[in-house]
């Protein structure tokens, strides 16, 4: 069945994203996410996975299908603020998850990308199957990452490997995210879940006060970038060329839209 | 047909499991596996690992053919 679902056993949230057909970014998981955020008893556990049910990969970005059509169904006039208001949703949930009290596994197969990456830069540790592929192809729109993901990407890695990322809109696998230090593990594929499983059960057997101190003291929340990135995306995606490429994509047949 | 030609077709044959007899180095990829770009990706990972090379996306741009791929591969290796 497609949905958002969770469980909490052992101390340990499980989150399975699994809206086909690869767990865009629209309301419909916006709304799930929030329900989670709300429902989430940090007191209870030590760990969170968040992990795609969904063949195809773990998330492909914002669903740009939901976006496309509610630019064309509104005056031009609301545009931005329909956006915003997306935007200051989105990121609310991004930032409530890179500041949870626990200690959040993301688990990676196949497609993760755009909105799907910036997703899994809230995640404290990152397992990846040897399937999976990482990108910022926004660039390619018109616009930038605007979930947040460039600040979380500077958070985490080299300025160089930013730049490699975000101005080429290449992908990358999951032995070079390793190797730039994104991921924490590369293992082989469907082996992701249970590896994040141990990990999670490590976390179960600190201190709770060691744990979320630790992770409080070295783990900021880059506020000002944050805000500075959505005031970078809303004033690029008035600029006609974003509605051009969004048009394009939504109405292409060719099956290789992404290459 | 190129080595690198060879192992790329037996590689995506196993991977879309098609028959490798079957392919030629002037196959549109694509059409012949019918394939997505999604399924493409999982075909780019087999090859970055097998050749140990990296392949920026947009070097695939217009590259259909076993052939096309081949020498891409060959130029990083």
């Amino acid at each position: 069945m497609s949905g958002v679902s969770w469980t909490l056993a052992d101390g340990v949230y499980e989150l399975a994203l699994g809206i086909d057909p690869c767990n865009e970014i629209g309301t419909v998981m916006l709304d799930e996410l929030e329900r989670f955020l709300d429902a989430v008893e940090p007191q209870k556990a030590h760990a969170l996975i968040i992990h795609s049910t969904v063949a195809k990969g773990f998330c492909a970005g914002a669903d740009l299908r939901e976006l496309y059509t509610g630019i064309v169904s509104r005056p031009a006039e609301e545009h931005t603020p329909a956006v915003r208001e997306f935007l200051d949703r989105i990121h609310s949930v991004m930032n409530r998850l890179d500041m949870l009290p626990l200690t959040t596994i993301g688990v990676i197969h196949k497609v993760c990308f755009g909105g799907g990456f910036e997703l899994a830069l809230t995640c404290d540790l990152l397992v990846a199957e040897r399937s999976a592929r990482f990108a910022f192809p926004e660039l390619r729109l018109g616009i930038i990452p605007g979930f947040g993901g460039i600040p979380r990407l500077k958070r985490d890695v080299g300025n160089a490997v930013v730049r490699d990322l975000l101005l080429t809109g290449r992908s990358i696998n999951a032995k070079k995210a390793a190797a730039v230090g994104l991921v924490s593990q590369v293992v082989a594929p469907k082996e992701g879940l249970g590896v994040a499983r141990l990990m999670a059960k490590q976390a179960t057997t600190f201190s709770r006060d060691a744990r979320v101190t630790c992770k409080q003291f070295i783990k900021g929340l880059p506020e000002a970038e944050l805000e500075q990135e959505k005031e970078h995306f809303l004033r690029l995606f008035q600029n006609d060329v974003v509605k051009a490429a969004l048009r394009k994509f939504v109405e292409s047949t060719d099956v290789r839209p992404y290459l | 047909m190129s080595d690198v030609a060879t192992t790329l077709i037996s590689l995506a044959a196993r991977r879309f499991n098609a028959d490798a007899a079957t392919l030629t180095a002037q196959d549109d990829f694509f059409q012949k596996l019918g394939i997505d770009s999604i399924q493409a990706l999982d075909l780019l990972t087999d090859l970055e690992d097998e050749f140990d090379v990296e392949i920026p996306d947009y070097e695939l741009q217009g590259v259909v053919t076993f052939a096309a791929l081949a020498a891409v591969i060959e130029k990083r290796r």
